[in-house]
């Protein structure tokens, strides 16, 4: 079970292309009531029904939380990913009646701190679009480093510099503009809270700066979903449930495990929050672990797999579910 | 080391050097010698970015260990309260990538804290190891006024002497362990002092 993902009954009531790759999606719930309260940071995972499959992909809330009539999401279409972006881009029209999950936030704001730095890489802006808005209301104290591509793929940038002005400042990588970083977090007052959400190599960019530059981990937020990743197909055994299912080439393990009937936990399916973690009971072959969650220890025990993002290779393997 | 009672009771660890650009250290007494002795294991150059703020009390040992240890800067304070503009004005003027580490009495690393949390930092990145002297500030329940450098249980409220139980719970807002009425019912009942933080 999806635990604390209890399920809303939603209908898109907009959809706008943003630029050449994001669109954005607007959901209502169906009983016209309002939507649920959610703090900046926080994501939904949308189900998609493509034909005899269910794709389920998190993404993050991007309209301030004051407002909860609707949600918004923006998906940034990826033509070599697994396909769920392109649903959404294709498939996914004003009218469609949809589920998504309650909202959980893995990156929320800690409000105790004096300021918060922001960086942002391409689509890694949304969670800080509802994040500042939720700052701006309660007039908090922010600054947003953005960096994208291009102007024209600049996602919302244009919004940001008008809603907040020089608290928002825009990178783009053809004109050769870099963050400062170092310069940038050894400036910062006492008390400031640093959250990072972009690209792999950005976040480890960042958090390893910020912890060389002595910023404790406790003050270092970051988000990153990884995509589950394609690869040889395998068969596992989940010894509670007495099954023997087959991961196809681009499924999941988690998705095959919910295929099969069993129902394991989750909340970020992207190898971050923990929920899904499985104990291995035995194995021959080796392990592709994709997930930011397990220690290198854990992975190196071969006693533990994040089933949303890792995969494995070889002869066989048992897990406990 | 005093042993964890109850969840609000602080527990202390050991000084480790801590990457960051800059190190700030706040101790009493004995706390210098938790400084000296992590000094041991930190990087060559470590003291060069150090600004040290230590009250040595009255016997005024340990001045030379820290001196030894050659920090950017260091600065002697009286007592707690008239070091403490100074510790306000380091932090006020700090960024990020300052750490901050106490050693000494439970009363110096609980008041240091307390303004290092003001500031801004999380009590979990700050590194705390006590040395010297168990002596308690107490805050007492009933007048809500501070006794320092309490040693006995049950102790007496210097404002108001009421005698008080002192008790493991600790209130990091205020950085003051709680004393209560011992004897509310029957003034007359003393029961015997012991000396229980020498
Ligand atoms: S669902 Fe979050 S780590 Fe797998």
């Amino acid at each position: 079970m999806s635990t604390g993902t209890t399920k809303l009954d939603v209908v898109v009531s907009d959809v706008v292309p943003v630029n050449d790759l994001v669109t954005r999606f607007h959901f209502r719930r169906r009983d016209g009531d309002l939507l649920p309260t959610f703090s900046g940071g926080a994501h939904v995972v949308v189900e998609m029904r493509d034909g005899q499959r269910t794709r389920l992909n998190p993404y993050s809330l991007m309209g301030s939380p004051l407002d909860t009539r609707e949600y918004t999401i923006s998906v940034r279409r990826d033509d070599v990913g697994r396909g769920g972006s392109l649903f959404m881009h294709r498939n996914v029209r004003p009218g469609l009646e949809m589920v998504i999950s309650y909202p959980v936030n893995l990156f929320s704001l800690d409000l105790r701190a004096k300021k918060h730095l922001m960086l942002a890489g391409g689509i890694g802006i949304t969670p800080f679009m509802a994040q500042t808005a939720q700052l701006a209301g309660e007039g908090g104290n922010f600054e947003l480093h953005y960096t994208c591509r291009t102007a024209s793929l600049g996602t919302y940038a244009d919004v940001l510099r008008e809603r907040y002005d020089r608290r928002i400042r825009l990178y783009h990588d053809d004109r050769e503009e870099r963050i400062d970083l170092d310069r940038l977090l050894s400036t910062q007052p006492l008390g400031t809270h640093l959250y990072v959400c972009g690209p792999a190599g950005m976040i480890g960019w960042v958090r390893d700066r910020a912890a060389a530059l002595g910023w404790p981990a406790e003050t270092v937020h970051f988000e990153h979903f990884a995509a589950p990743q394609p690869g040889l197909p395998f068969d596992v055994t989940l010894a509670v449930s007495g099954k023997t299912i087959r991961v196809g080439e681009q499924q999941s393990l988690l998705e095959a495990i919910e295929a099969a009937g069993v129902d394991p936990p989750y909340l970020c399916r992207g190898g971050v929050c923990g929920q899904c973690e499985t104990n291995v009971i035995s194995y021959d072959g080796k392990f592709i672990h994709n997930d930011h969650w397990l220690s290198e220890e854990d992975h190196r025990s071969g006693c533990k797999i994040m089933p949303c993002v890792s995969r494995f290779e070889g002869k066989s393997l048992v897990l406990e579910r | 080391m005093a042993a964890k009672s109850i969840i609000s009771r602080p527990v202390y660890g050991t000084l480790s050097p801590q990457p960051g650009k800059h190190h700030l250290f706040v101790a009493d007494a004995e706390g210098a010698l938790a400084i000296s002795d992590m000094a041991a294991g930190a990087p060559a150059g470590f003291f060069g970015d150090a600004h040290i703020i230590f009250i040595p009390g009255h016997d005024g040992k340990h001045v030379a260990t820290l001196e030894a240890l050659r920090p950017a800067r260091l600065y002697q304070g009286h007592t707690f309260a008239s070091a403490l503009p100074r510790l306000k004005q380091t932090l006020a003027n700090a960024h990020m990538g300052l750490r901050v580490y106490l050693s000494g009495t439970e009363g110096l690393i609980g008041q240091a804290m307390q303004a290092a949390l003001e500031a801004g930092i999380d009590h979990t990145s700050i590194q705390t190891e006590h040395r010297g002297s168990l002596a308690r500030r107490m805050q007492c329940v009933h007048c809500k006024g501070i006794t320092e450098n309490v040693t006995t249980q049950p102790a007496t409220c210097v404002h108001c002497g009421l005698l008080l139980l002192v008790r493991d719970h600790y209130s990091r807002r205020i950085a003051a362990f709680q004393g209560v009425c011992i004897n509310a019912e029957d003034r007359s009942e003393i029961p015997p002092i012991e000396e229980a933080f020498p």
